[in-house]
This record gives structure tokens, sequence and C-alpha cells, in this order.
């Protein structure tokens, strides 16, 4: 089922970087025999609202990037139309598949029955080709969502869309824009993947090379450059390796634009303007900034949060972030996100006319890893891992069985891993982290010290407090695995294919804790149920459905198994996903 | 070997896709077609063709892998060799290989049938290795490892060398006991794309032992300077 979309076109390598980087400034969506196009600014996604909704999935004839490709889509957009629903409504919606193929929607973030959660082989047997299935169910939440096909390869070729869930209870409305982020290839993922498979760091262009050397070297010394060089060597680790899949194959697109077709978020003379960024990427996290204005951050993943005002945020794929700025009259505003390998950028306009445009800014210098990032003790660990000095001394709660508190340096955000799972020691897994970072105030490789205010988790607490401020009653320790050189993913080393169900006991109170083995950052995502995020000192703090886990970290965040039913576990990298990092869990 | 490749094809069948639709780590099958060098060769004793490549078809661990290297003078084939291997996982970097090669008959040298065994796989500080043991004909050993230095993202410098040992004289081929023959070579590499990499580069070529002895009696070089130039093919 995944061999169905092979775009007429050589390798990215073959043509026009610049316009493949920048894709097509006019029409981004071909609709139709006709080959008519829109102007980019003014493709923007409608939006259904009611309680009751139809919808398509089709192929399309896509031209992102100066070549035609098919797409697959909910009613011939990419994104999918923004579904506005209101809180405590019933919903009916009909998803119907115009593919060859099978189908679903999971309504990402939204809590509702297990057999409405839109996971073939968990909820339900997926949409076959030509068939209808009616989702129906009570929202009683609200906020920033979003929709995502839970079948192939589908997220990656167009299969998503925003929900806006309005509250009950009427709130003064600013003028507000969706804005979905997501990375497009012209290639079949299938082939994508396939490549990963085969190739290690194929679509890797920013690997360290002699240059590279030489420029540490003029900033540290050629000794301490090449023993850093020797010890990433050693270890068969490149501090580079940042994102699987790169702008080497990836257009980023904004609301479904690539960045040359300069999608366009209007505004008002002295309005303020509510901004509903959703990471839609099949694998790309995004910094993201305004340069110019400041970003008030009031909910994160739906759910409200105190506000904190920041110049840029890093976006996990299926995270959202509703933010508030404060554009001058006049005056136009890139919003500029970046890829976290600088590999490229989707960018928008904020302004108050269509046409206009802001300065686009550079990319970044490429981030490297230090050996922090890789969990490994090192002399520039415990410097970077200098905690804050009102802050005392912590302890992951739960950890007992699996990792100790570090005696030494004290006081220390970081814990040594004594223990790691025995089936994490196959070939499916190239590294055992030793040290780890508790922190949430890290934010992250590449925007260290930037100079600019960067969010952090540390900075969000929801607004109205957590649902489960007891103290679990069960820790769940999973570590995040896989090894990038053949490319295997998983938990605890052990992939969904091979893995039973994690089974939870309904009303049971846990605590998760995920302990990141890998180099890289991985946005962990629980159906059905909150993952309530805690502070290293054990304190729940916010609540969300997709946990971002930075390489070399670990987090702890507690669940109230309140929903019954089969239930998807996994990393929301498309591909890692597909490679078995996933889990089933059964509340019964 | 074909008993052993169709046990190994019965287990991939049998790790069949589960029903979801993501697939989401069951055993699917990929494969790999890597020719690293399509090259030709000038050295004082006159010009030659080379190639050297593998290929595989697997799942994450276990993968039937194909190796192949000889050289193209004047239309023919000379110690050229293939090899069909069952691959295992073993480690995070490292390969088990176990199965048989076969050394073309050329000229009056007669052909000859090896078990092989293999570690293939990434050694500390990024070397490619891929050590091999041969059963028969007094045994034998060839080791291939590599290092790639980028220069920049598409252009990279390959230090490279290869070693055969044989365990007795094999008249027949020429060939004497012990070390035989080592090359090193360094490449000078650009990708075009991942799939598509010319080189250029020059390999030093020694015969050693008894084997050197045989390539003197024939009035052949024992040793030679070559400058290459070639592809890598991928798909």
């Amino acid at each position: 089922m995944k061999h169905c979309f092979y775009p007429a076109m050589p390798g990215p390598i073959s043509h026009s970087r610049r316009q493949f980087v920048q894709g097509l400034a006019a029409g981004s969506v071909l609709a139709g025999l006709g080959m008519f196009s829109l102007p980019a600014w003014a493709a923007r996604p409608t939006e259904l609202s009611g309680r009751e909704f139809d919808l398509t999935i089709s192929e399309l004839p896509v031209n992102f990037t100066g070549w035609p490709a098919l797409a697959t889509a909910v009613n011939g957009q990419i994104p999918g139309p923004v579904l506005r629903w209101r809180e405590g409504d019933t919903v009916t919606i009909r998803v119907t598949n115009r593919l060859r193929v099978p189908t679903s929607i999971h309504w990402h973030g939204i809590v509702l029955p297990t057999e409405m959660d839109g996971v073939p082989g968990l909820s339900f047997d997926g949409i076959a080709p030509g068939e209808t299935f009616v989702y129906r169910f009570r929202v009683g939440q609200s906020g920033t969502f979003w929709y995502h096909s839970h079948s192939g390869f589908q997220e990656q070729t167009g299969v998503y869309g925003a929900i806006v869930i309005e509250p009950r209870t009427a709130v003064p409305r600013l003028r507000e824009h969706v804005l979905m982020l997501s990375d497009w290839s012209d290639e079949d993922p299938a082939r994508v993947y396939a490549k990963l498979k085969t190739f290690d760091g194929y679509f890797n262009y920013v690997k360290p090379t002699l240059g590279d050397l030489r420029q540490q070297a003029q900033q540290q010394g050629w000794g301490q450059a090449w023993q850093q060089r020797m010890m990433w060597d050693r270890m068969r680790m490149s501090p580079r390796d940042l994102a699987d899949v790169s702008g080497a194959t990836y257009t980023f697109l904004a609301n479904g634009t690539p960045p040359a077709g300069n999608w366009t978020a209007l505004f008002d003379d002295g309005e303020q303007v509510q901004l509903r960024i959703i990471n839609a990427a099949a694998m790309s996290y995004f910094d993201l900034r305004i340069p110019g204005l400041k970003m008030t951050v009031v909910a994160a993943d739906g759910q409200p949060v105190h506000p904190v005002t920041v110049d840029e945020f890093r976006i996990g794929v299926a995270e959202t972030y509703d933010v508030i700025v404060t554009p001058e009259s006049g005056n136009a505003y890139t919003i500029f996100a970046q890829a976290l390998d600088r590999s490229g950028y989707a960018r928008a306009t904020l302004a108050p006319r269509p046409g206009m445009s802001a300065a686009v800014p550079a990319l970044d210098p490429v981030p490297t890893l230090t050996m922090a990032d890789m969990g490994m003790p090192t002399h520039d660990a415990m410097h970077m891992e200098k905690p804050a000095p009102a802050m005392a001394q912590h302890t992951m709660p739960g950890m007992a069985m699996g990792a100790m508190p570090m005696e030494q340096p004290a006081p220390s955000y970081t814990m040594q891993v004594r223990h790691h799972p025995a089936t994490e020691h196959g070939p499916g897994n190239a590294m055992q982290a030793q040290v780890v970072s508790t922190r949430l105030d890290d934010p992250g490789a590449g925007l260290r010290n930037n100079g600019r205010r960067v969010l952090t988790y540390a900075d969000l607490h929801s607004l109205d407090g957590v649902l489960n401020p007891q103290e679990p009653a069960r820790t769940i320790e999973l570590h995040l695995t896989g090894n990038m050189a053949r490319y295997m993913w998983s938990f605890d080393g052990v992939k969904f294919s091979d893995a039973g169900p994690l089974r939870l006991t309904y009303g049971e109170r846990v605590r998760i804790v995920l302990v990141n083995d890998t180099m890289m950052e991985h946005p962990i995502h629980l159906h059905g149920m909150w993952s309530e995020l805690e502070n290293p000192q054990g304190v729940a703090q916010l609540r969300k459905h997709t946990v971002s886990v930075k390489p070399g970290h670990a987090v702890s965040y507690r669940v109230l198994a309140d929903a019954r039913g089969r239930w998807a576990y996994h990393c929301h990298l498309m591909y890692h996903m597909n490679a078995g990092m996933f889990r089933e869990v059964e509340v019964a | 070997m074909s008993a052993r490749t169709g046990i190994f094809f019965m287990a991939l069948a049998g790790g069949a896709l589960p029903a979801q639709a993501h697939d989401m780590g069951g055993d699917e099958l990929y494969s790999a077609v890597m020719l690293d060098r399509l090259e030709t060769r000038n050295g004082k004793a006159g010009n030659s063709s080379y190639w050297e490549g593998q290929g595989w078809l697997g799942g994450d661990l276990d993968k039937a892998w194909f190796k192949t290297q000889g050289e193209l003078r004047q239309g023919q084939a000379q110690g050229a060799d293939a090899e069909l291997l069952y691959s295992r996982a073993l480690a995070p970097y490292w390969d088990a290989q176990a199965g048989a090669r076969h050394d073309l008959a050329y000229g009056n040298r007669p052909a000859r049938d090896w078990l092989a065994f293999a570690f293939k796989g990434l050694a500390p500080y990024q070397f490619d290795v891929d050590a091999s043991a041969y059963l028969g004909h007094g045994g034998a050993a060839r080791l291939k490892s590599g290092y790639t230095l980028l220069l920049t993202q598409r252009l990279a410098l390959l230090p490279e060398l290869e070693a055969n040992f044989y365990g007795r004289a094999d008249p027949a081929r020429a060939i004497g006991p012990g070390l035989s023959n080592l090359d090193l070579t360094l490449r000078l590499r650009y990708e075009i794309s991942r799939e598509f990499a010319p080189y250029v580069g020059v390999m030093w070529s020694n015969q050693y032992g008894g084997t050197a002895d045989y390539a003197r009696q024939n009035g052949e070089r024992v040793g030679d300077t070559f400058v290459t130039a070639g592809v890598r093919l991928w798909w």
C-alpha cells in the first residue's frame, strides 16, 4: 500500500537547488485538469464549522517545487480544511476514501472513545477504498489541535488539517490565523524510507567535514578539535546527526505554501493577532521566530498556559503553540521557521496587505551536538548543566529502580542512568546514555545562548492546574532507542512488531519516565489520555498530548488511565513510528 | 548454498506483515546495490578495468548478501570472484556472514570454491571493515578496510587497503602461501549524487612471497602503481 505515489521526476539534486528549496511562487496546489492555480496568498485553507462535516480523501496533483507530483489530500486541499468545533458539541464527521488504498483520520490530541481515535489495527479496521466511515463523538475540550491520516505514509503526502475548538463560554476573539507547518517531498515516501533503511545518512548534507575541523581548531586549537573529532569517531557517531530527512528532499511548507509563495496572514492596524501554530511535518522540527515581534505563548498543545513572552520557540512534530503578537501598523513581518538541521525553512508573512514581505533572515549556523547531548559524562556536560543557584538538588521521582540521582557534582540536574533494559543491547540500539539531563529549561542544540529569548518547557504551566495532582502509584520507565545506521527505532530496543501492549489498569495513575538513549529529539505522543509533564522535582506543570524528549535528556510525566481501550503510543516522527518506535497501550 | 538461502527466505516469509496500516517494524524486505568501484586502471603493465561491488536483500537483521570483484584485462576477467552469503546483524555496527565464494577460472588457471565467513561492519574510529576467512584449498583470508574523510559534503578522500592471505600454495593459480598481495588505494571522490559519484585515485599494488615468485617466473610485474578513474554507482 505504500507504492502508490511515484512522481515522475529525477532526484532533487538534478534541478535548480534554489527553486527546489524555495518552491514555486505562484500556485501550490493544481486544481483540476486546467492546471488552474491560485496566488499563494489567496490559497488559504477553507474553514468548515458546525456539527456535521464531510471529508473526502483523494489523490491530488500538486506542484510545490517546479516538478509535478501526486499528493493525497482532504477535500482537495493541502492542508485540509480547518475544522471549527464548539466545546460540548457532539460532532459527526463522515470521511470518505477515494484513494486506491486504505486510509484513516486520527484526531490528534482529542480525548474521545477509542473506536473514534482512527488508528487502523487498534481503534478500527481503517477506511477501505470507496468506503465512508462516520466518526461521532462529544467534544469535551477547546483549543488548537489537528487531524491527520494514521495510514501508510499519508501524513507525508498531505492528509492533515487543523482543528480549532471554541470554548463553551464565549471569550473575546482576536484576529486569528492557523499556521500549519509541514515538510513536502516530491519523492514517494516509501522510497524515502527505503533510502533511510539502505544508505546511512542519505539525506544528511551537514556531516562533519575537514572544513568544520579547521573551523573548530581556530576556536579551540587543533589539539582540542582533534580530540573531539576522535571521540565522536571512536563512538561511530556524528555530532551532526540532526535530522534523518532534510532539505535535500524536503520543501518546507507554511499552510501548504513553499517559502517563495509567501503565504500571508493579514491584520488590521492596531490589532493583536493570535497565531495557532501546528507542526504537521512528518519528520521536521522547526525553530520559529518573527523578527521584530515578541510572541506571547498562551497555549501549548491546545491547553491554555500562563502567558510567557519569547522571541523564538522550537516546535516538535505534532506539537501546537498558540501565540499572540502585536504588529505595528503598516509593517510586514516574516514568520521564519527554520528546520532544526538548518537545511531549509518554512516562511510566511504577517502583513496589513497582501503582496507585502519583510526581510527573510539567513539560516542560523548548523547546530553541533555535544557529548552531553549524547548522555556521555564530560567536563562539558558538567559545565553546561550548572543549575540556577536558587534551585535545590533534585531527584527524578520514581527513578530508584532504573537510575539514581548523581552524587557528584551537587546540586545537579543530571542523572546517572545505571540501568538499561537487557533488550537494548542488540543490533537495534547503538548507544546507552550514561548521564542524562532532567532540565526542562535547556533550549536544545542550536538554540542555546543565541541571544534570543527561547521558550522551553520550564516556561510552560497549565493555566487551570493539573488533572492529576496525586502522586502516581506506579512508574513505567521506557528508553527511547535506535540505530541510525540500520534505521531501526524502538522503545527499550524492542520494535512494535516484537512487543506486547503496555497494560494500564482503568483509573490507574502512572508516571512515565522516558530516557533518551539516541542522538535525536523524539516527540512522543500518547493517544486518548493527557501527558502531564513534571518538572525535575516531580511537580506536574504542563498538560500535553505530545512530549518532546531531547537527546541526552530524561523527562517524566503523569498519565491518568481514564480511557478504556487500545491506544497508540509512539514517536511522531513518521519514519521512526513506521520502523517500530510504537507501543499499544491497553487500558482495561 | 541454495539450501541455506532457502531457509533464509522461508524465515523472512514467516515474519509476515502485521495487519495494521502502518508497518511499524514488521520485517519488510529492502535491497541495495552498491557498485563501489567501476574503474579503469593505468599502470606500467598497461590498462585494465576493475569492478568491486556488493548488494543485499533482506530485513533489519537478516540479509542475503552478494559481493564481487575482479579485473577485466583485454576483454577477459582475471582474478574475479563472487560471494553469496547469509548476513546476520550481531551488534549495532557488525554483521556476521557465512556462505560461499567462487573464484572464476581464467587463462589456464582453474576455478576454486570456498566456504566463506566474514565479519563486516564499522570499527571504532569509523573504519569500514570486511574481514573474511575462507575454508577449502588450505584456507584463505581477505581483509578490506577503508575510511571516508569528508573534505566537503560531496568531496571525500578515501584511503583503503586490501590484503589477501592463503594457507598453502596453489601453483595452478600461481599463488604462494602467506600474504599474497596488498593494495593501498587513495581516491578522491565527488558525489554528484549519492547514486553517482565519480572519482580519481592512485593505487600501490604489491605481491609478496610465493605469489611474487610466481609473478616473476611468468614475467609479470610484482608491484605496480596505478592511476585510476571511475565511478561509484548505487541503486
